[in-house]
Order: C-alpha cells, then structure tokens, then sequence
C-alpha cells in the first residue's frame, strides 16, 4: 500500500543577519512536507501496518526532497526532525504510526548516518495547523548548538481525513549559538547520544 | 538612501498533485520567495521614501530568479505571478507600497517580458502574520484558469522593524479549473489584459 499524496510541499529557510550581526555561513534549514490521505479516517482500526509502510516510503521521499532543497549531500545533513498532524477524522495515533516503526530508517538512508534518535512532534489540527518540527544533531542528540525548531504551515491542509507529513533537515545549528554544552568538534558520534 | 539589509530568505514550493479530482498529468507547482529586510524608516514618519525603490531592485531581481531556479529554472514554465510585502508594527503600509515598482519588474524582467499587471496585496503584521498573495496570469490578467492566490508568511517575522518582500510564481492553472472564463489559449497578449 502506497500514500496517496495530494500535494509536497518544500520550505527552505536562510538567516544571514541576526541581531544586525552577518551569520556566517548562514545557517539552513529545509522542511518537506506531503499532504497524503489518511486510510483510517472516520473510523476505528486496530492494524495500522498500512501507516507503518507509508511511514517508510514517505521518509525516503521526503528527506531526499529536503536534502534536494538544501543543495547539499545527504550526509553533509547536521540535524534532523519529524512531525506529523493528522485531519479532524484521524486519531493521534495515526500520527504515531507513520512517525515512529519504519519512518526514520530511509531518513538515516539518505542522511549515510544518523546515530541520534529523530526528535518528533504531532498533533490533531485543521487546515492552516503549524507544525512545530523539532530539531535534533543527527549523531549526538546532546549538541546543543544544534537543538532547535522549525515551524511549518500548510494553508489547505490537513483536511478532514488527510495527514500531514513532515520531515526537516538543516545543514547549520542555530544562528549564533552561545549556550554552551557539548560541541559538534567534541561528537564521539557512538551512542546517539554524545 | 539606505543600505538593503537582510535578515533570512524563505523559499517555498508547492507540488500539487490533485486536490480530489482526477491527478493532473502535469503537477502544478506554486513556489514562493520571502526576504526579511531591516525597515530603514521604522519608527518615524519619513516623507521622502521612493528612493529606496531603486535600492531594492538588485534584490527584487535576485529573488525572481532564484524563485525561477526552484521551479526548476525555466522561465517559459511559468504561467502566472503576484507579489506582496508584509510591513513589521513600526512601519507603515506605505513602506510596503515600495515593492510594487522593484518587485513587479524583477519578474517581468526575468520572465522576459511578461505583459499583465503583477496582482498584488500588502498589510502592516507581526511575526507570523500570513498573507494571501494573489495571483494571476502573466500575460493576460482575465484569464481565469489562473485566478490563484498563495498563503505565505515567515515564523519569526517581520519584527517591528522590518518587511516581509515576497514574490510567487506558479507553472500552470489551479489544478482542476473548471469555471470558464478566458483560457490561456486565447490569449492575444497585446494589452495585458486578454
């Protein structure tokens, strides 16, 4: 079973100033997002295996598509995030079925590594619904420069019984990082974590 | 007059595949480009201000046709464009007046002559403010398959002291048009207008 997507939308995001200070090399992000239509809406089913399979294809469309967007190589990617929102006649665990059994594994594909879990948001909302995708370094989930959120909206989208896929990925942390903790430099890149 | 200074761009693409109807055998794209640039008469009334339209047509010009590069970088693929400004709390809709001149002849210029009026719409807003920019054929303002109009908006802006420059450009027709009217085949692309 393969999504049915109405639309994809791509987002590229570049901040070259901040605070009237030159962000130097600017910093990057890239959402893609599919509008697909929920097969489980209106009612209740138990099996979601066909969100599990759909979750798996849209994650290698999508993170080549952000990758594409960005100009970049998959591994030159520095973090990563997923977020999904599902139409009124969808459940939450919809969301969840696409997002977490198989979606991350074609991300990392494209990505060549990705040791750090994908940081996840989901929701339930109408059309026009912001999605706030967080943001995560893709090797060491504890780099702080790079914990970060990107905010993508879809004017016509989620309707009733659709859901809106996202996956984001930047090349960049933030822009004037200044918070301290474990540095990109220091990433062991072993456990995901550090 | 001032220096343009900016602040980050947004580029936006839309793929729409179908929106309940049959697919359309060409997915219609609608791309749009948003630079945030620092509001040089914020804050004040300033009498004269037409200068700075001179200044931001580099600018003007460099988003058209980086906008043309994401909608696959052929000029003749696009069918239809409009523009907008949103102007940060401490400016006036005037200021947002400025991008009618630089924005509009970028995409003429870039597209190569396009002869209908670029459709346009503008408001004074905050962070997050959204903004439905209109949009219409390039070379016939009646033509009615390419009535559209394109949601955009940027999370973090227009700060107070800012603006919110945008174009939009699509490839083709709202994806199941279907209510008559002059059609791009009829074109006689003397006057702009039919």
């Amino acid at each position: 079973m393969s999504a049915k997507i109405r639309k994809i939308v791509t987002v590229v995001e570049e901040t070259v100033t901040e605070m009237g200070r030159p962000v130097t090399p600017p910093t990057r992000r890239a959402a893609a997002v599919a509008v697909i239509e929920n097969p489980f809406a209106g009612r209740y089913v138990d099996d979601l295996t066909e969100l599990f399979e759909i979750g798996e294809e849209l994650g290698g469309l999508l993170a080549e598509k952000a990758v594409a967007a960005l100009g970049i190589d998959g591994p030159a990617a520095e973090s990563y995030g997923k977020a999904a929102a599902v139409g009124e006649n969808g459940e939450l665990e919809h969301a969840a079925a696409i997002l977490h059994p198989k979606l991350g594994t074609p991300v990392r594909k494209v990505l060549g590594k990705g040791a750090a879990l994908i940081p996840s948001s989901k929701k339930r909302g109408g059309p026009g619904v912001a999605l706030d995708i967080p943001l995560g370094h893709k090797d060491a989930a504890y780099v702080r420069s790079h914990f970060d959120g990107m905010e993508v909206r879809i004017a016509d989208a989620p309707r009733a019984g659709e859901i809106v896929v996202a996956v984001a990925v930047t090349d960049s942390g933030r822009p004037l990082p200044r918070v301290g903790g474990l540095k990109t430099s220091e990433i062991k890149g072993e456990d995901g974590l550090r | 007059m001032p220096e343009v200074e900016i602040r980050k761009r947004l580029v936006t693409v839309e793929e729409i595949f179908h929106e309940g109807g049959p697919p359309a055998a060409t997915p219609l794209r609608r791309g749009a480009i948003i630079a945030v640039i620092r509001n040089p008469f914020a804050g004040r009334y300033v009498e004269e201000i037409a200068g700075f339209m001179d200044d931001l047509k580099p600018l003007g010009l460099a988003m058209a046709q980086q906008l043309i590069q994401a909608l696959g970088g052929d000029p003749k693929a696009i069918q239809g464009y409009g523009k907008g400004a949103i102007v940060g709390a401490a400016g006036e809709l005037e200021h947002g007046a400025l991008w009618h001149v630089p924005g509009g002849y970028a995409m003429r210029e870039a597209l190569g002559g396009a002869k209908a009026i670029v459709a346009s719409a503008k408001k004074v807003g905050g962070p997050g403010a959204r903004l439905d920019v209109p949009v219409t054929h390039i070379d016939a303002s009646y033509v009615r398959s390419h009535f559209d109009a394109m949601e955009v908006g940027v999370p973090d802006g227009p700060k107070a002291d800012e603006i919110a420059l945008v174009l939009v450009m699509t490839t083709g027709a709202r994806i199941h048009a279907r209510v008559g009217g002059l059609k791009a085949s009829e074109i006689k692309g003397e006057d702009g207008l039919r």
